[in-house]
């Protein structure tokens, strides 16, 4: 079975194609971070104008990458939400009416699912059951993964995301965009121990997290400042350590309390460097296994929405003509796959 | 020729096939639900004629003006099957497909289209019923305040879409032209966007589906940092 994966659900366009017997067979990822640069943050009107032109020809370019033709294909995945209405909707119309077109099932698939079953497109894939550490520009979340499509979120923040933090902090201290990767990049030549940054939420139970008021703390320590590049790296510094504390801190908790032995990070924010190294020794400390996707699959792409997409089109879930996007969709909701019937 | 048509630019949904000069449509007002029932409409057309997709010699679809996501809707729809036939596109115009809906029903010779666009400003444009059958933009397309358009005046006149609906006043207040008739309730359809589309493809005008795109004609949606605080 060659399924073609479609993501679109904020600002980069991620198609590929996965075999069930083969594996990856090629992927493409535009990013839109250029078009968005000039506004500080993603338009999501832009968003969408720029996937609708993306997507045909990321596809065709999978498709001679794998050489293999449309007629190839025996499913098709797109994602179907959480996400921006707009850029969903782009995706979905396109897929749902190619699979249509060619006469194949296409099913709609949790971006954050997505990102959970990433880490298995790896040579030592995990064995259920998982904790997973999902942190991305728009999620931080805890989750107990028992098995694909059965999830219960342990903690969540209850206001910013770690990388919505990461970026709005940038932009507080005039940093470009994406706000990660610059504050890491600042965060290099600072020396993190200068301010006093708190741990939210540490000092009291539960494996919920909070970064809003972090933020605030930073912009606060910053203005008192003489906001001199050195300010700047070590503001930053101290930042970037306070919010990867905190994740450690919660996550070997939420590790202790399950008594869980596989830890899987995944989300655009696990690609920061201090986080991936913190973790590894923590993980090493209490005796886990850590996983975490290859660099280009921390962000979002289509290889993990072929990947889960693949596995569901084998249980026989497929959607109706009626398509629909859900810009809001709990990853609770979810339901385990079925057995596949008639195999 | 076998063309399939659709439109979701509008609070309109429609889909339509022509077979040379017949059509089959199915034409729904239902806002918010474009997603839902296009590519239903789509099967039921092709199951009415008995036809299967792979006999279609062409996609038409409303490329706007419109609603964003309307249009980038049926531009995503239109891209997928045409990709996944092997087949051109026609996109056109909705203020073309609503002039055209609005020329079968009388006899007029002018029809000036305005959808709102928001923002105080409507979708506007002008089309000619020339002899053939064709039309002729007197007018392009264009988003434009209401109190900012030109207005033929002579000839009798169709004022045609939801425009003239919104802006009325501002709008009837332009026109000097003798026997205007005012139809605010015309939505742009799939059976128009067909037989627009057929012409199209005929002149071998169509487009390979990498390059469908939707016609927005607004472009300045959001501000960038440095123009905004240039303005602060």
């Amino acid at each position: 079975m060659i399924v073609l994966g479609i993501e679109s659900s904020c600002d980069e366009t991620g198609i590929a194609l996965f075999d069930s017997h083969k594996g990856l067979l090629a992927h493409q990822i535009h990013s839109q971070i250029d078009l968005h640069a000039d506004y500080g943050g993603v338009v999501p009107e832009l968003a969408s104008r720029d996937h609708i032109q993306r997507l045909i020809p990321l596809t065709q370019s999978v498709l001679k990458a794998s050489h293999l033709a449309l007629s190839d294909l025996s499913g098709i995945a797109y994602t179907q939400g959480p996400g921006l209405m707009g850029a969903l909707m782009a995706g979905a119309s396109y897929a749902m009416s190619l699979a249509f077109s060619l006469k194949i099932p296409a099913i709609g698939i949790h971006h954050m699912e997505g990102h959970l079953m990433a880490p298995l497109l790896e040579e030592n894939p995990p064995d259920f059951p998982f904790l997973a550490l999902l942190v991305s520009g728009g999620h931080t979340q805890l989750v107990y993964v028992y098995e694909m499509g059965h999830y219960e979120i342990l903690g969540e923040s209850i206001d910013d995301a770690a990388g919505e933090a990461f970026d709005k902090t940038a932009k507080m201290l005039g940093l470009g965009y994406p706000g990660g990767p610059e504050i890491a990049r600042w965060a290099q030549e600072g020396d993190a121990n200068r301010f006093r940054f708190p741990r939210p939420m540490t000092d009291r139970p539960g494996l919920d997290f909070s970064f809003s008021g972090l933020k605030t703390h930073t912009l606060t320590t910053y203005e008192s400042t003489a906001k001199t590049p050195k300010d700047r790296h070590d503001v930053a510094a101290g930042f970037q350590q306070a919010v990867v504390d905190t994740l450690i801190i919660k996550t070997r908790r939420a590790l202790e309390e399950t008594g869980l032995k596989r830890l899987v990070v995944a989300g655009g924010v696990s690609a920061n460097h201090l986080m991936r190294e913190k973790l590894r020794l923590m993980t090493q400390k209490v005796g886990c296994e850590v996983f975490f996707p290859r660099l280009e699959f921390c962000g979002d792409n289509g290889a993990m929405i072929a990947f889960a997409g693949l596995r569901r089109l084998e249980a026989r879930e497929r959607n109706n003509l009626e398509f629909n996007v859900r810009p809001r969709w709990p990853l609770s909701e979810l339901k385990a796959l079925s057995t596949p019937r008639g195999l | 020729m076998k063309l399939l048509a659709i439109d979701t630019a509008t609070e309109a949904c429609s889909a339509a096939l022509l077979l040379d000069h017949q059509w089959i449509e199915r034409f729904e007002i239902a806002p918010r639900q474009h997603n839902q029932l296009i590519l239903g409409m789509v099967q039921s057309v092709l199951d009415e004629a008995d036809l299967s997709l792979n006999a279609l010699d062409g996609i038409a679809f409303g490329a706007g003006p419109g609603s964003f996501t309307g249009i980038r809707i049926a531009a995503g729809v239109a891209q997928g099957l045409a990709f996944g036939l092997g087949l051109h596109v026609a996109p056109i115009s909705t203020l073309k497909a609503m002039a055209f809906e609005a020329f079968s029903k009388h006899t007029h010779e002018l029809a000036a289209v305005a959808i709102d666009a928001r923002m105080e400003e409507i979708y506007w444009g002008i089309y000619r019923r020339l002899t053939d059958g064709s039309l002729d933009a007197l007018i392009e397309d264009q988003v434009i305040r209401p109190e900012d358009v030109l207005m033929p005046d002579g000839k009798n006149m169709l004022a045609v879409g939801t425009g003239w609906a919104t802006y009325g006043d501002l709008l009837t207040a332009k026109t000097q032209t003798l026997n205007t008739l005012i139809e605010p309730q015309t939505f742009p359809r799939a059976s128009a966007i067909a037989q627009l589309g057929a012409i199209v493809l005929a002149n071998e005008e169509g487009v390979p589906p990498e390059s469908v795109l939707p016609l927005y004609l607004r472009n300045n949606v959001a501000k960038k940092m440095a123009e905004r605080f240039r303005v602060e």
